[in-house]
Formats: structure tokens, sequence, C-alpha cells
């Protein structure tokens, strides 16, 4: 079983006149609990790829399956819901809401679209601050935070519904070289923790051979799939 | 729903500034409307009640054709005994009819002797009319003002004639009058007092006994002008007038045609006309009211979706469904309105609490010393409410269907 299954996918956009395809009849499977990263250079279609993966954009052909559920078959609000119950997601750039305080960004998916209960609310939260290392800063805005810290604070909101998948684009890209490998590290204990599969895109060697499998998209094609040892060697 | 609240209210408390002015406009504009709401309203209810309670009552009775010649006062318009008796009856059926009074209307020659001028004068029995028109009794500002309204042989003259003729409670005076065949008679009265004029039609008529004025003009039948009704809750005005003009209006004349015409006190008033405007120009402020809610709740609304379109990126992409973010902007919307309801109708509440204790007063066309007594009814309170956060609702919902229909993708992208 996998959790995310690609066969002949592609998408095409049409800027202006022009029909440009970012996705070129790509193939791959990503299993369970594995910590994937897909590489490339900008304009590759890293972002068009990890937005399909997250039901944000259908694709033009192909069958892409997601936790065996066809993406190309969920509507706005079907794919608003499969998003809230099995997806997290880490931004490049934080993406925190500014109004709310670590605590609170992080309650805010089992508030606003799980509905979860105030006290499991609250044990979970605490349960994913402790995770993160950030329980001292839980009353604290966006803006009192470093880089890092709100990268923290992202990954604890991306894992506080339990998804089955965390995506990541680019979530080290704002972020200084050991900050960045201190968040690939968490990311990749949480997965030990959690279970949850982590699918990251990054143009950084010394970050994606962090990954345990590494999906190399030139183009809008997967030229290569390696380990990520000989994808970091190949970068 | 409460989450839904406590995001909204944070959201609104990010941009502080805003918020407080444009919570502040809403107040202002609920403010200007309650106050005058409650001004207006009481200057005309205060009108009205003089207007009723002094002269005209809330409805009256007269035989058809009179109020059209009612400047000539006519007697050969009069209602004879038996259709007064008719009318009598009608009456009685009606449970909401407090009291009513007949009167004879006329025009005479009022002399002191060496001048003389025209007056207009209700004959009336006293007891009648005091029940009726409750304050006339106030409008005495000289003379007897204790015991019965009128004394048979008396009169109550008009301020301006007792003024202008220099006429003084005790005088003697001498009334002149041609009766209903035309042949004239004179008699002598005493001024028991004078009454201050008011606006309208009437307000500036004299007073007398109806026995004195059957002697004056000779009636051989007991003739009466007009009957003035005071209702018990003039809020019923509408409905008892239509039941007591449908009784009235199955007794026909020679021609064929009702008898009787019923008319309520506006249409004898051309106060009227005021209290409608002072009603067209309520209407007028309540739109601006609405047109201010609307403008400046749309306006904070549309900005705050265009400066948090990453942000409703971010919701979207992590499962916040549109709905969910529809909410969200209407809620923000509707705590707007909401605190500027509040704070506007708990200023406006004070600043009426503080107007009724300060007693100011002000004058109105004759009438000086008018006391300025604002009050507003919880429904009408209530319902300027409803009104706003409506509109709060309705002006939130364009800019939050616009935030909760975004590709998130594209809002992710935003910079």
């Amino acid at each position: 079983m996998s959790v995310v299954s690609a066969q002949q996918l592609s998408k095409t956009y049409q800027s202006g006149d022009v029909a440009v395809q970012a996705i070129k009849d790509v193939n791959f499977t990503i299993k369970p609990s594995s910590f994937v990263s897909f590489v490339g250079p900008s304009g590759s279609g890293k972002s068009t790829l990890l937005n399909m993966i997250g039901c944000l954009d259908h694709p033009t052909s192909g069958v892409l399956k997601v936790l065996d559920q066809d993406v190309a078959k969920l509507d706005r609000h079907a794919a608003a819901k499969f998003r809230g119950d099995h997806i997290g997601f880490v931004f490049q750039d934080f993406n925190l809401i500014p109004v709310l305080t670590t605590f609170e960004n992080i309650e805010y998916p089992l508030m606003m679209v799980q509905n979860w209960p105030p006290q499991k609310r609250r044990e979970r939260v605490m349960e994913l601050l402790s995770a993160v290392r950030m329980e001292d800063q839980a009353r604290k805005r966006p803006d009192q935070l470093s880089g890092g810290q709100k990268q923290r604070v992202a990954i604890a909101r991306a894992l506080v519904t339990h998804p089955r998948l965390v995506l990541a684009d680019e979530p080290t890209a704002n972020l200084d070289h050991d900050t960045a490998y201190r968040i690939i590290e968490l990311m990749k204990s949480m997965r030990d923790e959690f279970g949850s599969t982590f699918i990251f895109s990054t143009h950084d060697p010394k970050i994606m051979k962090e990954a345990e499998e590494t999906f190399v998209l030139e183009d809008g094609y997967v030229r290569n799939q390696h380990n990520s040892r000989e994808a970091a060697a190949n970068a | 729903m409460l989450n839904t609240f406590r995001i909204a209210w944070k959201n609104l408390l990010r941009y502080q500034r805003r918020t407080i002015l444009t919570s502040l406009l809403i107040t202002v504009g609920i403010v200007a409307v309650l106050l005058f709401i409650s001004i207006s309203g009481s200057f005309k209810a205060m009108m009205i009640g003089q207007i009723t309670d002094s002269m005209l009552g809330q409805m009256q009775v007269h035989k058809r054709g009179y109020v059209s010649s009612i400047d000539n006062l006519p007697l050969h318009l009069n209602m004879p005994p038996r259709m007064k008796e008719k009318a009598r009856q009608a009456l009685a059926e009606l449970d909401n009819v407090e009291a009513y009074s007949e009167r004879v209307k006329f025009g005479a020659m009022f002399s002191n002797f060496t001048e003389t001028t025209n007056i207009r004068l209700n004959a009336v029995i006293p007891e009648d009319e005091a029940r009726t028109a409750p304050l006339l009794a106030d409008r005495i500002i000289a003379g007897k003002k204790e015991g019965a309204l009128l004394s048979k042989g008396k009169i109550l003259v008009p301020e301006i004639i007792a003024k202008g003729l220099n006429v003084n409670p005790g005088d003697t005076v001498v009334l002149v009058a041609n009766n209903k065949d035309g042949s004239v008679n004179g008699l002598t009265f005493e001024v028991q007092g004078v009454l201050e004029g008011i606006s309208g039609p009437g307000g500036r008529d004299g007073y007398m006994h109806i026995d004195d004025a059957r002697n004056l003009l000779r009636f051989e039948e007991e003739d009466v002008s007009e009957i003035v009704i005071r209702l018990k809750n003039p809020g019923q005005l509408e409905k008892t007038f239509a039941r007591l003009d449908k009784t009235l209006s199955q007794y026909l004349n020679k021609q064929d045609k009702p008898a009787f015409e019923v008319h309520t006190w506006d249409k004898l008033s051309p106060f009227s006309n005021i209290a409608g405007m002072i009603d067209m120009l309520t209407l007028f402020i309540k739109i601006m009211l609405v047109s201010i809610v609307l403008i400046s709740i749309m306006n904070v609304m549309v900005m705050a979706v265009y400066e948090r379109i990453r942000e409703i990126g971010t919701i979207s992409a992590i499962g916040t469904r549109p709905g969910r973010i529809l909410s969200l902007f209407v809620t923000e919307g509707l705590l707007l309105g909401l605190v500027g309801t509040a704070s506007g109708t708990i200023i406006s509440l004070i600043i009426i609490a503080v107007l009724n204790v300060t007693q100011l007063t002000f004058s109105f066309a004759r009438q000086d010393n008018l006391v300025l007594a604002p009050d507003i009814s919880a429904p009408e309170v209530l319902t300027i409410c409803a009104v706003v956060i409506v509109v709060a609702i309705l002006a939130s919902v364009q800019p939050a269907w616009k935030a909760s229909r975004m590709d998130p993708i594209m809002a992710l992208r935003h910079v």
C-alpha cells in the first residue's frame, strides 16, 4: 500500500496564450511513514507536484492517488475536508497567523478545522509544544519568535491533527544552514514519533541527503529516483 | 461558533485604529439616529398631545360637508338632535371612547363697549369638555382656574383678543351673533378667564357654555356643530375610527350619501404635515445610518480580505472549509456592528437620560417654555439595533464570500 501514487501524471498551465506543461507523465509511489524529498531547480515542478499531492490543485491528466483517494475527483469542499483530515502543511514562509500566539496557532486546525473539544485540544497542543520543544514560547506571538522557532511551530501545527501525510514546500529555504538542519532533524524525529509520511521539497544538497528517498525533478520530469546519498552526490 | 467569534475578535484587534474608527463611525450614527428619533418623537408626541388634549380630541364627528365649510362656521350644517342621538348611540358601542364633547361652533362680534372685533367661539358642556380636552384648563393664563371650566353667563376669551381689546377677567363684554335665519341677537357676558393661544385650528377660539350659545343663537332645537371624541388608547385610533365610520356611514341623507363625516385629528390639523415631515426626516436619517454602516464595514472588510490573502490561503490549505472562512469574515463584520451598536445605544440612552434630568425648554410657534423630554421606546431601539447589525452582516458578506472562494494556491503566492 502507498501513501501517494502517481501514474502518467501531467499538469499543464495556461499562461496567456501559451500552454506550460509543468509536470510531464510522472510516475512514482511513496510508502507510508517514509521521509521523502523532491529536489530540483526553480521551475522544475516541485511546488506544482506538492500542490497536487496536497489536493490544492488538480492534475491535467493521469492519476494521482493520495491515501487511495483520486485527487482529481475531489471538488473544492471535499478537497478542503480531505486536507483537514489527512494532510499537514509546512510552508517556506512559516505562514503563522500573526494575531494568534504559538499555542493558538497550533490549536487552530483542531479548533477551526476538526472542531475538537477544548480540553482535548489543550492536551494535544501541549503534547506538540513539548515535541517541538516550544513549551516556554507558548504565549508568544509569531513576531516574537526567530525563524527556526516559527518553523517549529509550523511543524507542530502541521502534525497536531494526526495527519497521515505532511507536505513541506522548501521548509528550510528561509533559514540558516544550522537551523535548517535542525528543522529537518525535527521533522524526521516527528516522523519517527508520530508515524506520518513527510514529503518535502528542497534544492539544498545538504538537506536533501537527510531524506530516505529523493525524487529529482527536471523540466517537469522525474528523472531519477535515488536514495538520498546518491541524489546529494549528483546534485 | 464561539471559536469563530474568538478568532474574529483577535483579527479585529489586529488593526486597532481602523476598528476603533469604524466602530466610532457606527456609534456616532447610532447616537445621531436615536437622539433624533427620541427628540423629534417626543416633540411630535407633545405637540399632538397638546392639539388633541386641549382642542381637537382624537376624532371628530360632523354633519356631512361641515369640515369643508368650517372656516365659515356654518350653523345650517349643524347636527340636529336626531343625528346627534345616532352619533351618541354609535359612540356608546365603542369601548375605546373615554369621553366626548358636543360643541356648537359659531362666529360673533365681540365688544368691550368701546371696541369691537370678530371672535370664534366653541360653546360646550363644561364637564364634558373638561373630560374630552383635559389640557384646556391648563391654557387658562388669567382668571379662575379652580372649579368648573366654565360657568353659565361667562366666557373664556382668547389671549390675542384679550390683549387687543384690553379685556381682563371680571370684565363685562357683549357678544352679537347671527342665528341660522340671519337675525341678530346680542347678550352680555362676564370674562371668566383668558386662554393661551396654541398653534392649529381652534387654537385662538373662545369658549362659553352651550346653553348660553343656544340663547344667543335662539336655537329652537339642541343642535351641535361637532362631537369631539377622546380615546382611552390613542394607539387604537385607526381601528376605532374605522368602526365608527362604518357605523355612521349607514345613515344616509336625502341625497343618499352618508349623513355624517368622521375625521381623525390629523385630517383636521396642519400639524399632521409637520408630523409627516418629521417622519420623513427620521426615515432619511435612518437611511443615512444604514449607508454609513454599509459603506464603512464593507470598506473595512474589503481591506481586511485584501491584506490577509496569504493568510486566507494558509487557513484554506490546512483544511478550513470555505463556509468557515465565510463565517469568520462575516463574524468580524458582525462584531464591528455589535460594538458600534452597543456603544452607540448606551451613549444615546445616557444622553436621553441627561436631557430628561436637565429639563431643557424650547419655543415652538407661539408657545414658549415647552420642556424637551426626549423618549424612545424599547421596540424602536431594538429595531434600529437589529437593522444596523443586519446591515453590518450584509456588508461583510461580499468580502467574506470572496475570501471563501479564493484559490489557495493563488492566495499563498500573493505577496
